[in-house]
Formats: structure tokens, C-alpha cells, sequence
């Protein structure tokens, strides 16, 4: 690691790979692809120039569930992303060094690859009392985000909290856990939600930044259009129930043996931003919705905060009580109801003790 | 257009207290007639499904294949939904180019001494202090200070929402998101959007509650009547 001018030839020279082969490789490629012969020493020109991209892997307020996620990518094996697609030159949960050692290397990177390499960041900052809830290396999380993001290429923000905050921001976060777009402003900020995020997302990522040396297309809210511009409720298997107007009203009844729809169990499918239902999860072999559950919603905005994940409709804590809209509105529709009752019997009664008047005033009985 | 509307507003807005037409029938309602019943089958549709659709209906038997009956529903509310906003916008192009009091529900005078004495005057007529009606043409002050903050205020924000919502159905390629998706920037959850889309419902069951009851009362308090489909408003009894 750290070789200013490791290339991708250099890595799979190394491990065992013949030139020759290396070049049947490239050919073989270009001839899949349908591209013309001239275009396999260009695969091979690309191979033997390009840098691998260096990616620097911090962790701050976080449960590592997203590396937990990461390390079990099937397509492509996280071994390939790894050890061939990326040069991953600072990541404390799986790197050998340690200490001092570990810690220079984060400097290193920063001079060698000013402005070419990602930043990785799992978990936030928390910013509560200068950043203490968080300290690495003797220094407040915050600060090492915020130095290495300065000189980075480009951010990716692994998981909910990177992205969101999740659980360490839910109400009342004591620790100020912020998302890193709170503290990072000038860069651009790959979200890539999930708690954790799906592997072959994030191994998608990787693949993506390294093959075509540039950021994908990012929707509104900064995630990647590829695995983020449909819900999971747009895919889900369970769709054609939900159209047929098909629910399961009890986790017990015949209707959840028949895998009727959940969205009265307080599925997030329709308002969920995420991959599961398409990609699913441990390499396709299920998700959720899939194994009878809802979807929690957990690559949305402030998740834990909107109320319990059975309802359908979310409680409302504005109010100082725990109610949802429909709670409140037919509460407060009931209040303008005896209101108008009262004020139609008043008036009533007001017509009534005062008619005489009125009809000698208006000359007309009413 | 807008200025020749503000000009007759603030007319009528100058013009004294009491009856502007005695004994008279203004004929000056017929497309906003039109408008509001349109107006109203449409919130009628909307509330009933949008209310199915936030709880969801008990289930259907057989199999998925034959049966629709949400999407349905659903089909109801978005239709309604399109009637619903493409009769708001030509009601807001009415209140440019028709005549004074069909600005009423967009366009409150707060900072002016006559609507709150007017304003004040109707507050004292519902709690049974003075007998006199007040204003002879179009809404009363009271009436469109809640025209404006109950209904076209929710509105607005029923169409604005329930497009984004549509939005994320339709994909993040089409038309309703690219204009409406927006709403996402504010509040990133769409279960928030879902939760204050559903509370807008109770408002406007809420202004409807009132709005009919006001009417009625209006009608046989003072033959001053609101609510005929001709567009007839006789004055003085």
C-alpha cells in the first residue's frame, strides 16, 4: 500500500498474472463488449496508466454494521474491491497497522493524493461540547473528518448516519451527532443511506467511481440514482396485494400465511428510497418484506423519530401527546362539531325569545 | 388584470358598511358556482379515499389478479385530484380577470382599519351582540378570513404535497416529481409529507363542518343566500 504509481497492471501482475494472459484478458473484453479490435489496447492502456484510487475509511459515532455489510458483497466479491478495484489505504477496523504507524498514514495520503482519493466516512460527528463524544487518536472526530475532507476527491457516506444521523441524531441527542453534510460543505457528498446499506450498493459504488474515474448521477437528496430513485414499495413482490386492496391485519392471521401486503402492519415500503426489493439481501436471498416483516424505512430521514414502525400512521409528538393525524383530526373535528352544535342551539334559542321583535321589525314572520 | 382587480377591491373595500345593494340580485357568482361544486365533489372523492388510503380497506378475497380495489381507490383520489387542482388554477385565473369579490378567498386586507372593524362587527353578530348584517355582496369578513386561511391556504398545500406524493409513484423521472419533488428538500422523509398530507384532510373537514353550517344558518337567518346553484342572491327579505 501507498505506492504512488501502483497501477491496476501492476496488481494483477502481482498476483500471478501473465502479460500475455493480461492481454488475452483485454481482447477478450473488448470482442464481449462488442467493441472493435483496436479498442483492446485501449482496455490495456487504461489497465497499465490508471492509479488504483486510493479510499480512506474513518469511522466516527457509528456500530460498524455498515463495514459488518461491506465485507459480505457477492457482486463483486468485496475481496475484488478490496484488493484489485481500490487501494484502500486507511480503514482502523481491518488495517494491520496500528498506532502512530496507522495514523501517519492518513498525513501521507493527504500530501501524495491532494485532491484524488475518496473519503470513506462510516458514522458521524458528534459536535456536542467541541466534539468530545468522540475522540481518535487524541483528537475529536470532528476535526480528522473535517482535515481529511479538505484535500479529498469526493465523499461517500456510508450508512444512515454518515447520511442522516440514525440513531446516535434521534431525539434527544444528547452527543449533537450531526450528518457530515453538516460539517462538510465544499465537497461533493455521495449518500448512500441504509443501516447498513445493501453490500452489493456499496461495492456497486466503488465499481462504479473506479471504472469510470467519476461520481455517479445523484439524485435531489444526494444519493445514487442507479440504487436510490425507486422505493422499495415500486419493486416489492407483495405490490400486486397492495393493488388488490389485500392486507395483513394481524402478524398472526391467514393473510400474513398468504403474504398479503403489510402495509397496514406500518410498512415504510412506500416511503422508503432503497434498493432492498430489487437487489435483496446476503447475495439475493431475501429482504424484509420478503421474510413477513415491514420495512422499517431505516435509509430514510431521521427514522428512529417517526413514531413506531407498526403503524401506518406515524404519531405526532408536536402536540405534547402521542397521537396520529387521524387521532388529532377527528378530535379537533369533533371540538368544531359541539362547537357548531352549541352556537346553532344558541342561536335557536336567541331567534326564538327574540322573534316578536324581529318580525314586527322586518314585518315578515320568519 | 390584477391591477384592475385591486382597484374595484379596494372599491368595494372603501365603500361604507351596510348594503352596497339594497333590494337587488347580483348576478356575479355564475362561474365561481360552477367552480365551487366541481370544487366540492372533488374534496368529497378525495377525503373519502384519501381517508381508505392512509388506514387501508379490509381485505379482499381471491386471488391478487382479479381484484383492483385499492388501486382503484387510488385511481379515484389522483383523478379527483387533477379535477380538483386544474379547477383551483382556473379559479385563480378567475380572481385575476373576473370581478372583485372573486379575489375575497386569495387576498385578505390584514392592514387595513375598515376589514378588522368589519371583521369585529361579524365576530358580534355570531356571538349574538348586534343583529345587523354587515356587508351586501360576496363573503362577509369573517367568512374570508377563513376562505383564505383554511381553505386556500390547505389548499394549496394538499396540491403541492399530494403532487410530490404522486411524484414518488410516477418515478423520479416524471413531471409531477421534476416539479413538485421540491416538497423532498424540505422534508426529506416522505412519511412526514404522508402525516401532514392526512392532518390537511381534518383541516378541510374542519372548514367544511363550518362552511356548511355558516351557510345554512346564513340562509335562514337572513334569506341571504350563498348556496343556490342558480347564482341568485336576492338581498332584503
Amino acid at each position: 500500500m501507498g505506492d504512488a504509481t501502483e497501477t491496476f497492471y501492476s496488481v494483477i501482475r502481482r498476483q500471478g498474472i501473465t502479460r500475455r494472459s493480461f492481454h488475452k484478458f483485454c481482447c477478450l473484453t473488448a470482442a464481449s463488449l462488442g467493441l472493435s479490435p483496436l479498442t483492446a489496447s485501449s482496455i490495456a492502456h487504461a489497465l497499465e496508466t490508471k492509479p488504483r484510487v486510493p479510499v480512506i475509511w474513518l469511522h466516527g459515532l457509528e456500530c460498524t454494521c455498515c463495514s459488518e455489510s461491506f465485507i459480505r458483497s457477492a457482486h463483486p466479491l468485496v475481496k475484488d474491491a478490496l484488493l484489485s478495484m481500490i487501494s484502500l489505504d486507511y480503514d482502523h477496523m481491518i488495517m494491520a497497522a496500528a498506532g502512530h504507524q496507522a495514523e501517519a498514514i492518513l498525513e501521507e495520503t493527504r500530501a501524495k493524493y491532494k485532491g484524488r482519493y475518496v473519503l470513506a466516512v462510516e458514522g458521524n460527528p458528534p459536535l456536542n461540547e467541541g466534539g468530545m463524544f468522540c475522540i481518535e487518536g487524541g483528537k475529536p472526530f470532528v476535526e480528522k473528518l473535517t482535515s481529511m475532507a479538505e484535500e479529498s476527491m469526493a465523499i461517500i457516506a456510508w450508512g444512515t448516519c454518515a447520511s442522516w444521523g440514525c440513531v446516535q441524531a434521534a431525539k434527544p441527542n444528547p452527543t449533537g451527532a450531526a450528518p457530515i453534510e453538516k460539517v462538510i460543505t465544499d465537497r461533493p457528498i455521495i449518500k448512500v443511506p441504509g443501516c447498513p446499506p445493501i453490500a452489493e450498493v456499496m461495492s456497486g459504488l466503488v465499481t462504479f467511481i473506479t471504472m469510470f474515474g467519476k461520481l455517479p448521477e445523484l439524485d435531489r437528496q444526494g444519493r445514487p440514482s442507479m440504487f436510490y430513485s425507486e422505493r422499495i414499495h415500486d419493486k416489492c413482490y407483495r405490490r400486486s396485494h397492495f393493488d388488490a386492496g389485500q392486507f395483513v391485519e394481524e402478524w398472526d392471521d391467514t393473510n400474513a400465511r398468504k403474504g398479503y401486503c403489510l402495509y397496514k402492519m406500518g410498512c415504510k415500503g412506500p416511503t422508503t428510497y432503497n434498493a432492498c426489493s430489487a437487489v435483496r439481501w446476503n447475495g439475493g436471498v431475501s429482504f424484509p418484506i420478503q421474510s413477513g416483516h415491514g420495512c422499517l424505512g431505516c435509509s430514510e430521514d431521521g427514522f428512529w423519530d417517526k413514531g413506531s414502525f407498526y403503524d401506518r400512521l406515524t404519531t405526532i409528538k408536536q402536540f405534547g401527546i402521542e397521537e396520529n393525524a387521524d387521532q388529532i383530526g377527528m378530535a379537533a373535528a369533533g371540538v368544531v362539531g359541539l362547537t357548531i352544535a352549541a352556537h346553532a342551539a344558541a342561536t335557536a334559542v336567541k331567534r326564538l325569545t327574540h322573534s316578536p321583535d324581529r318580525s314586527a321589525h322586518k314585518g315578515k314572520p320568519s | 388584470m390584477l391591477n384592475r382587480a385591486r382597484k374595484l377591491l379596494a372599491a368595494i373595500d372603501a365603500a361604507p358598511t351596510g348594503r352596497s345593494i339594497v333590494g337587488g340580485v347580483g348576478y356575479v357568482y355564475a362561474p365561481v358556482r360552477l367552480w365551487h361544486w366541481v370544487n366540492a365533489a372533488a374534496i368529497l372523492v378525495l377525503s373519502l379515499t384519501g381517508y381508505l388510503i392512509g388506514t387501508g380497506t379490509p381485505a379482499t378475497s381471491g386471488g391478487a389478479s382479479g381484484n383492483f380495489l385499492f388501486g382503484y381507490i387510488r385511481f379515484a383520489h389522483f383523478s379527483a385530484g387533477y379535477v380538483l387542482s386544474a379547477g383551483f388554477l382556473l379559479r385563480i385565473y378567475w380572481a385575476l380577470v373576473g370581478d372583485a369579490h372573486a379575489m375575497q378567498i386569495f387576498y385578505v386586507p390584514l392592514w387595513r382599519g375598515c376589514f378588522w372593524r368589519e371583521l369585529c362587527h361579524e365576530i358580534r353578530r355570531y356571538a349574538f351582540l348586534t343583529v345587523e348584517p354587515a356587508r351586501g355582496l360576496g363573503h362577509n369578513r369573517l367568512a374570508q378570513l377563513a376562505m383564505f386561511f383554511m381553505f386556500t391556504q390547505t389548499i394549496t398545500f394538499m396540491v403541492l404535497t399530494g403532487f410530490a406524493l404522486y411524484g414518488q409513484g410516477a418515478g423520479t423521472d416524471s413531471w409531477q416529481y421534476k416539479v413538485f419533488g421540491w416538497v423532498f428538500s424540505f422534508l426529506p422523509n416522505s412519511q412526514d409529507v404522508h402525516t401532514l398530507h392526512h392532518l390537511g384532510l381534518w383541516v378541510i373537514v374542519m372548514f367544511v363542518l363550518v362552511h356548511i353550517y355558516a351557510v345554512i344558518r346564513e340562509d335562514i337567518m337572513s334569506r341571504h343566500s350563498f348556496y343556490s346553484i342558480s347564482g341568485d342572491h336576492g338581498f332584503g327579505d
